[in-house]
């Protein structure tokens, strides 16, 4: 008897191959897509409303793309060998589409967008600044210290377009996460032509919950009155995504149970007793079903502000917790029943190791700590006075 | 014209970072690029000479008949012909690479036999097999089998 | 004294005997490099399995163990025993991999059999189709082996194969599975398994090969390949297995 399997698994199944790390790079690139997607509102669908959150989607989802690669190359057998996926990528592998993919939107997307709209700020910064602060703007100008009102038309043309190719780029970041599991036969938990779709959708949930929170907690912080109808709005789109989510994912469930192939009765064991807590108790009840209570009260009956911002960061919490969840349900979950469905095994998530506990949470904070640098650095609210001549210089 | 180039010229500057980045990345890759990738399929050629170079440990049963043709000649004659002799004897290519430094021991026939023909509802139902405790009751297999030639 | 025919070809068997001995020994030892006379494109390797022969003794599993260095708790290939009772799941088993046998069953009451499996060496193999890198690849003689100097260790393609025949080498920390010996296969030698099966139950075969007993066994028997519905084109092929086998 092996210790932690019941029934049978064949020989090399037993020890799980992709670990909480694996949760976490989708659970990260999720939340550069949705936090993007939230900025490409303002930008491209022009929903004013949002725009006190426009900076800050930009620089929450630039914290967590640095981050993104790192939960990766702690999880594999040689991450010196990882420059190979830009070497000799192979293109029958969505895998080896990471590397450029990632390169393009982080480089002609985001970097780009982020200079563009801070390149008046940065100038100035450069001018105005001492010492080694100074170098660092001046090397962010990369040379050129043209602001006229011409040039700053030119930035938000161009900045539209990097939008407009980045929504696309968005849902290439993260849709492939979800192509990777859903294109391989082997594994009916993963297998489904809806799995990048709902990855996408839960990601945009995610992401928008993170600015949304985010925004509530740097208003605090910078002790600034709240834009209510910007974080109205914002709940609100959050609100659409979600209920899209659900929709997709009730229908994933709904066709499993009706088709009821070989794999269901398999599955359904496993959800029942091994993912009960992650996937019943964490993503259903609290992570789908109170925050989308929540939500829709919010839409169809009048609270005051406190009660909304209230209901709204519940809302929020609950959804990236469940988000988490959802992660986790189908990476570990799609890996603790056996491919002959007569067993199951256990993961134990391990403490100290390189795929531990202390790594992942490690992982969670950095981009934190990179978001409050960023913010330093290229600050997502202008100067009381500077407000006029950034607002001429957005046409 | 002029006016246009004067006011869009600063965003050369990110061009021609991203434009050096891709050259840097080029020569890089085509300095630690393995030689002939692809040159079967989308893989090292290389791979394939490593893999063929591993060391073998089991003789195969052709080589052990080349010395021992004496107990291939009896072995051939029962019911283990198609038996290989390092099935039992275990992995001896050292032994044939060096037959007077690498003896074998031989094997001990009580937990030897009774892995094929201990029985098993398992097992198919045209294969010899007994309850040993019953058969034997203790006693070697080789007290009564030759192990070459085992059909009593 | 007169040297008779009889001598002469006393002496020259004895002469060829020892030449031959010297040419295996040195391609045993690798003393000299791996004979050119081994042309990938002449070859297509697979393997027949008989499950009526298969004894359940482990040999194989031990053998190959022996053969590739294989680390303790992974299996390049194992045997499985099924216990199909009517109406009900099939019970399976597969102790340490059949490393060691297995313990007797008494139950007759059950229809029982072994399974041995490995990698199925698919030609239009799914883990091939999905490593990032090309580490792991089919070679143009029909073996899906890995480079294991070149492979990342992402485990992308152990979740892609349906046949769990893939693990992760824990000294090494790249992909390691069954290279259906290749290293033995292109000297003429046949697989570490299928040299210590003794009952015959698994054969290499070679499908290029007109006079390969394969062409006679598919055509003469009920065959199937583990999970056809996966359509990788296997090419270790089982008779008389029982449709209860995952």
């Amino acid at each position: 008897m092996i210790p932690g399997v019941d029934g049978f698994m064949y020989p090399n199944e037993v020890e799980l191959q992709w670990s909480l790390l694996i949760v976490l790079y989708p659970y990260i690139t999720g939340l550069v897509a949705g936090a993007f997607i939230l900025a490409s509102l303002e930008r491209v669908f022009k929903v004013e409303a949002v725009r006190p959150t426009y900076r800050l989607a930009l620089l929450t989802a630039l914290a967590f793309l640095l981050v993104a690669p790192l939960p990766l190359q702690l999880h594999l057998g040689h991450p010196e060998r990882s420059i190979e996926m830009y070497l000799t990528p192979h293109r029958s592998s969505a895998m080896a589409m990471f590397g450029f993919v990632y390169l393009w939107y982080l480089t002609v997307v985001l970097l780009l967008e982020i200079w563009l709209e801070y390149r008046a700020d940065i100038v100035r910064m450069a001018q105005t600044t001492t010492g080694l602060t100074r170098l660092v703007y001046k090397v962010l100008t990369l040379g050129s210290e043209n602001v006229s009102t011409a040039a700053r038309i030119i930035d938000d043309k161009v900045g539209y377009t990097v939008t407009v190719i980045g929504i696309p780029s968005a849902f290439l970041l993260h849709g492939y996460v979800g192509f990777i599991f859903g294109s391989i036969k082997a594994n009916p938990w993963w297998s489904s032509p809806l799995m990048p779709i709902v990855f996408l959708f839960s990601a945009m949930s995610s992401g928008i919950a993170a600015v949304l929170l985010l925004y509530m907690l740097s208003m605090q912080v910078k002790k600034r009155p709240i834009d209510m109808p910007c974080l109205d709005t914002v709940a609100r789109y959050l609100f659409y995504c979600f209920v899209i989510d659900f929709t997709l994912e009730m229908l994933d469930l709904i066709h499993r149970t009706y088709e009821a192939d070989e794999s269901f009765r398999s599955l359904d064991f496993m959800v029942h007793t091994r993912l009960f807590f992650s996937q019943v108790i964490l993503q259903i009840c609290l992570g789908t079903l109170v925050p989308l209570a929540l939500l829709a009260a919010t839409q169809l009956f009048k609270f005051g502000a406190l009660a909304r911002r209230a209901m709204y960061i519940t809302a929020g919490s609950l959804i990236m917790i469940g988000i988490f969840a959802m992660r986790w349900n189908v990476v570990i979950g799609g890996q603790l029943f056996s491919k002959s469905f007569l067993g199951y095994t256990t993961y134990k998530v391990a403490f100290a190791t390189r795929e531990g506990l202390v790594p992942a949470i490690a992982l969670m904070l950095l981009p934190f700590a990179i978001f409050l640098l960023l913010v330093k650095l290229l600050p997502p609210w202008p100067e009381r006075e500077v407000v006029d001549a950034a607002g001429e210089g957005r046409a | 014209m002029r006016r246009l180039l004067h006011d869009a010229g600063h965003l050369v500057r990110p061009a021609l970072v991203l434009l050096a980045g891709i050259g840097l990345f080029l020569v890089l890759r085509g300095a630690v690029i393995p030689k002939n990738f692809g040159q079967y399929g989308h893989y090292r050629p290389g791979a394939l000479a490593d893999i063929r170079q591993r060391p073998i440990s089991f003789a195969g049963q052709d080589t052990c008949v080349m010395c021992h043709d004496d107990q291939a000649k009896v072995r051939a004659a029962g019911k283990h012909a198609h038996v290989a002799c390092e099935a039992c004897h275990g992995a001896l290519a050292a032994h044939a690479n060096d037959p007077s430094a690498v003896t074998p021991k031989l094997p001990e026939t009580g937990s030897l036999c009774r892995r094929c023909h201990e029985k098993d509802a398992s097992k198919p139902k045209w294969f010899p097999q007994v309850v040993t405790a019953e058969h034997s009751g203790g006693t070697a297999c080789n007290a009564c089998h030759l192990p070459h030639n085992p059909h009593l | 004294m007169d040297i008779t025919r009889r001598d002469l070809i006393g002496i020259g068997t004895k002469l060829l005997v020892l030449g031959s001995v010297g040419a295996t020994l040195e391609q045993i030892t690798g003393a000299a490099p791996p004979s050119e006379a081994y042309q990938m494109a002449d070859h297509w390797w697979g393997m027949i399995i008989d499950i009526d022969k298969c004894i359940g003794c482990g040999n194989c599993v031990r053998a190959c163990s022996k053969e590739n260095n294989v680390p303790q708790g992974y299996y390049r290939t194992w045997v499985e025993r099924y216990e199909v009772e009517e109406g009900k799941q099939p019970r399976v088993e597969s102790p340490n991999g059949a490393m060691d046998g297995f313990p007797p069953s008494t139950r007759t009451d059950v229809k029982s059999f072994f399974v041995p499996k490995l990698c199925n060496h698919c030609a239009d193999s799914p883990c091939v189709q999905v490593c990032p890198v090309g580490a792991t690849f089919v070679s143009p003689d029909g073996v899906v082996l890995v480079d294991e100097s070149y492979c990342l260790g992402c485990r992308y393609c152990v979740q892609a194969c349906p046949y769990g025949c893939r693990y992760l080498h824990p000294a090494k920390d790249t992909v390691d599975k069954c290279t259906l010996c290749y290293h033995r296969i292109t000297q003429g030698l046949t697989t570490a398994c299928c040299e210590n099966c003794p009952t015959g139950a698994r054969q290499l075969v070679d499908f290029k090969n007109p006079h390969d007993p394969v062409h006679a066994f598919l055509r003469d028997n009920k065959v199937e390949v583990l999970k056809p519905y996966m359509a990788t084109q296997a090419k270790v092929y089982y008779k008389d297995l029982d449709g209860s086998v995952r």
